[in-house]
């Protein structure tokens, strides 16, 4: 069984700023980081005309579907998708088998140029994302979690999240 | 798989309708969806045939308020119900922090009850899930067909660990929000204990 994924404020940062520098460095419209169950972690550019809800729900669906195929292969994953469309094009990237890379641009970029940059921002990734697992881990063994809000959740709270 | 990011203080929770070809886990969500509040959900989306069967999954995301700070969100997912999207729903059960099985009460769906529910169990075995250590919820679905199974009989064979259960009509809307906001309390009960 997976565990939880915890994000804090500093490797949120870092993560902000990775997806940053590949947004200039690519020239892409957009990024977005999602985790393998379709939950955005975060994004850069212009994301005010997209639903980035169905977005990640829709693109781990893809992964997900796509991750059956290869199985069925006797492949291990796809780690690439990329869709070609009219003006726009995606690429879809595996991250270190847990979060998925999602990058949309249009012609003043080109798939080499996207495909170079993700490489070099997967790996940075990778390490920040290590990290976190690490963190977390380490935190429940000293039991420091403990602090956490869900400690005294209520009836009462759960009650009013449906009034 | 639960998410809590601390830096947009939010956390978010996937719970998955779970049941027999027909029984109504699309209709949960289509309920939900026209009864919340426009600012507290996103759109629903349906991968559907043409037939409106579903062909991956429905999916819709809810932010139903605050606890202690945090932004609860939940992201509600059907499965493809009927027997042959098997490989389909075995990708939707990753990550998922609850289950609602929705049971077709009429009688002659029993045996699909029956088979579904094992399947669900097989599915989460195959990631280390028990169902019975899972925040689960069951919805006697149907309940006002003039053909449907008693309560105790359904129970008896579909539950017996005494899992909360839930009559409803989910076409008119009875017991979908029970079953919703249960299923919800378990989840973040269940967060409660591990953190």
């Amino acid at each position: 069984m997976e565990s939880n994924l915890i994000m804090y404020e500093e490797e949120f940062r870092r993560i902000d700023e990775e997806l940053r520098k590949l947004y200039q460095q690519a020239n892409a419209k957009v990024l977005f980081l999602i985790d393998k169950n379709g939950q955005l972690i975060a994004s850069a550019g212009d994301t005010h005309q997209i639903d980035t809800t169905a977005l990640a729900s829709l693109t781990a669906g893809n992964i997900a579907a796509t991750g059956g195929i290869a199985r069925l292969l006797g492949e291990r994953e796809f780690t690439v998708l990329f869709h070609e469309g009219d003006t726009d094009n995606i690429h879809i990237s595996l991250i270190g088998q847990r979060v998925i890379l999602v990058v949309i641009f249009d012609k003043r970029s080109s798939l080499g140029l996207v495909r170079l940059r993700v490489k070099k921002a997967s790996e940075a990734l990778v390490q920040i994302f290590t990290e976190i697992t690490t963190k977390a881990e380490k935190e429940k063994i000293e039991g420091r979690l403990e602090e956490s809000p869900f400690a005294e959740i209520s009836d009462e709270d759960i009650d009013n999240l449906f009034r | 798989m639960s998410f809590i990011n601390y830096s947009s203080r939010e956390i978010n929770c996937k719970i998955v309708y779970y049941g027999p070809g027909l029984c109504g886990k699309t209709t949960n969500l289509q309920f939900i969806f026209k009864k919340t509040k426009p600012e507290q959900k996103g759109k629903l989306i349906s991968l559907a045939t043409e037939t409106e069967r579903t062909l991956f999954f429905d999916f819709l995301p809810l932010a139903l308020g605050d606890i202690k700070g945090f932004r609860v969100r939940f992201h509600l997912y059907t499965v493809p119900g009927q027997v042959f999207y098997a490989a389909s729903r075995k990708l939707i059960l990753k990550g998922v922090d609850g289950v609602v099985f929705v049971a077709d009460s009429q009688l002659e769906r029993m045996e699909a009850n029956i088979e579904s529910l094992d399947d669900l169990k097989i599915n989460l075995a195959e990631q280390g899930y028990e169902l019975e250590k899972l925040p689960c919820t069951i919805q006697l679905n149907k309940r006002d067909l003039p053909n449907v199974a008693p309560v105790k009989e359904m129970t008896a064979i579909l539950n017996p660990n005494n899992i909360p259960t839930f009559e409803a009509v989910a076409v008119g809307g009875a017991g979908v929000f029970e079953t919703l906001k249960d299923v919800a309390k378990r989840v973040l009960f269940e967060l409660r204990k591990h953190y």
